[in-house]
């Protein structure tokens, strides 16, 4: 003990840090927030710290080459002891960060932290949020398979659209003119180097911030906050009811971050790594590539806009957003700080939360794209085939041929990119038909080059006949007002 | 002249030609930065590579084909082998499309039996002369060059095709049926 305490000396009397370090542990803090609320930020580091371990632990077997990097994975995967749990870690822990530094966000803008004196480590808290996501981003690169390497081929895409200097983008992004060696080694640079070194460096100016400018108090409804006065009510509140804030601000951020740590590793336990899929190798075509968890949202997005709004949405919307957020703590600087007084406040958080998740949703079912091999597997179900006469059979077996049933469900069966077609004949007459088809629109190809005379007749006698047997087919009224009787 | 205002000074120049030296060391580093981009501009990235004899493109038909990309580094492994679809229309009226969706660069699926290529990613659809059919697409399929050389079939080939910033621009006019 006396040893410990003689080197502990000895170290002190060279660095000097001592002093310093016990009185920024010993800083007062208001008592309110020693709170279950305000343990995500430390928790986001501590994820940010197994992180950088199970990296490196990675960078040790990982080979950065087009031509290795999926080998290289395979043998973490499987030679390697324990080499699955060290990626299933990295991993998770990449999802879990994420996702804890939404929810710190979304906490301090629900708490009114980012108003004065806080906006710097609000705006520092906006470039965190950018290199975690470009961590995700460049890490999903990292795990080069074949979601990896079409997602290059969307990112270059997206960049592409640029005006002017989109095309340079393109190349400075994959180092070349294509998808390539030298893209793999650009990335692992940048998630290896360049984001990393940012983040430290952000993060640490991020803490000073808060140390300097003490924990945002509890809200308090009514309590708001002046420019004038702000600072000298916050020290009267940390003289007057502040506790230090080692102990009681830190044993929950301590217990908070084993808890997160120990739910990352259960889930690497539980679900093991993720990938990688298949080799990228561009010449395996039958692949449906998808982005990971965290960009799921902008693969719906990007499948329902309308062309034409796809640009300017892509390249103006980001534009904004960022913009708004940075200049968020100018222009709501002062004022109330409560969530319960901020309806506004809550209801956006709402309207992104709800519109982030249902994009998600639709993005884990895909309902936009054509079921690819819905044509070799499905039978179209006999209730659509029994009693028919056998010019309509004749349909269902073009309707069979041609895929139809990729964008088309009969039953319960079929792609969900056009209608359901069960009770078509009560929508569209036989002439509507035959434009449909053939003609195409409403964002169905024509199918006018596809089909010889006898099969178009024979598919639309196929189609008339999709009807309830309660409700009467759709009729041409001009058609049918002579015959009546 | 005090002392102090002398170091002063000496400070000033040293610093002016710390930012000299700086500046000088930020040329080499900046056009190895730029050195993708240039590298176009210089020598470009494109050339005439060979498909493969006309013969495995039977007339009526599309098919996969794969070239060799004429850039490539040992490293870039099977990433420099890149997938393209032939379609000989008749005679020596050839199509080569790129395998990248005109949307966002997904590999597109032919599927003969609806005449139609195919994304898997965000449903974009084309028919088989590579105009747009439906979908998230402003544009048509990209097609390659094409030549035909002692009874080869050569494309130019070398660069990753993207929308770029006039993809909305091409599109204004729907091709007319």
């Amino acid at each position: 003990m006396r040893l410990i305490r003689g080197v502990g000396n000895w170290l002190d009397q060279r660095f000097q840090l001592g002093a310093p370090i016990r009185e920024t542990m010993q800083h007062p803090i208001p008592r309110d927030t020693a709170s279950w609320f305000y343990v995500f930020g430390s928790a986001a580091m501590t994820v940010f710290g197994l992180q950088l371990v199970t990296g490196i632990l990675l960078a040790l077997i990982y080979v950065p080459s087009a031509g290795d990097a999926w080998n290289s994975l395979q043998i973490l995967n499987h030679q390697v002891s324990l080499g699955w749990f060290i990626r299933a870690l990295h991993g998770w822990g990449s999802n879990f960060m994420l996702a804890i530094v939404l929810v710190h966000m979304v906490q301090v803008f629900l708490f009114g932290a980012y108003k004065f004196p806080r906006e710097l480590t609000w705006i520092l808290g906006i470039f965190l949020l950018l290199m975690t996501l470009g961590m995700a981003f460049t890490g999903q690169v990292l795990r080069f398979d074949q979601d990896a390497y079409w997602g290059l081929g969307i990112g270059a895409s997206i960049a592409s659209r640029v005006p002017i200097v989109g095309p340079a983008v393109v190349k400075l992004m994959l180092g070349g003119p294509i998808i390539a060696g030298a893209t793999l080694s650009r990335f692992f640079a940048l998630h290896v180097f360049v984001i990393p070194g940012s983040l430290m460096l952000f993060v640490g100016l991020h803490v000073l911030l808060v140390l300097k400018l003490g924990i945002n108090e509890w809200p308090m409804p009514g309590r708001l906050v002046r420019r004038a006065s702000y600072v000298q009510e916050y020290h009267a509140l940390t003289r007057t009811q502040g506790v230090p804030f080692m102990p009681y601000g830190v044993w929950k951020d301590v217990v908070f971050s084993g808890v997160i740590l120990l739910v990352i590793a259960a889930c690497a336990l539980y679900f093991g790594p993720f990938g990688p899929t298949g080799q990228p190798d561009p010449r395996v075509i039958q692949t449906a590539p998808r982005p990971d968890f965290f960009f799921l949202w902008l693969y719906a997005l990007l499948s329902l806009l309308p062309p034409s709004l796809e640009t300017p949405v892509l390249l103006i919307g980001p534009t904004i957003a960022l913009i708004v957020l940075l200049l968020l703590p100018f222009f709501s600087g002062e004022g109330e700080k409560s969530w319960k007084r901020r309806p506004i406040a809550v209801l956006t958080i709402l309207l992104i939360a709800v519109t982030l998740g249902t994009f998600t949703n639709m993005a884990s079912h895909t309902p936009w794209s054509p079921i690819m091999d819905a044509w070799s597997g499905a039978p179209i179900p006999a209730k659509f085939v029994s009693g028919r006469t056998p010019l309509q059979v004749q349909g269902a077996l073009v309707f069979k041929s041609k895929q139809c049933h990729n964008c088309h469900a009969l039953g319960e069966s079929g792609g969900k990119r056009g209608p359901a077609l069960d009770a078509v004949a009560v929508r569209l007459t036989g002439d509507q038909l035959v434009r449909q088809v053939l003609q195409g629109g409403g964002n169905m190809p024509a199918y006018g080059k596809n089909l010889n005379p006898a099969e178009t007749v024979a598919l639309v006698a196929f189609l008339e006949s999709l009807h309830p047997s309660g409700q009467a087919p759709a009729r041409d009224a001009s058609r049918t007002a002579g015959v009546q009787p | 002249m005090t002392d102090l205002s002398r170091r002063q000074m000496f400070m000033k120049i040293a610093t002016l030609f710390n930012g000299v030296v700086g500046t000088l060391l930020a040329i080499p580093i900046v056009r190895f930065v730029l050195s993708p981009i240039t590298r176009a501009g210089k020598s470009g990235y494109e050339s005439w590579i060979a498909l493969g004899s006309i013969d495995q493109f039977p007339s009526g038909e599309t098919r996969l084909a794969t070239y060799r990309n004429p850039v490539a580094q040992a490293s870039d492994g099977e990433t420099a082998d890149i997938p393209c679809w032939v379609r000989h229309v008749d005679n020596s009226r050839f199509q080569v499309f790129a395998i990248n969706c005109a949307h966002l660069g997904c590999p597109v699926r032919w599927f003969p039996q609806s005449g139609l290529f195919m994304c898997p990613c965000h449903g974009g659809a084309y028919y088989a002369d590579g105009s747009r059919a439906s979908g998230p697409p402003e544009r048509g399929l990209f097609e390659y060059p094409f030549k035909i050389l002692d009874g080869k079939l050569h494309i130019q080939a070398g660069e990753l095709f993207t929308p770029g910033p006039s993809a909305s621009i091409d599109s204004k006019r729907p091709p007319c049926a």
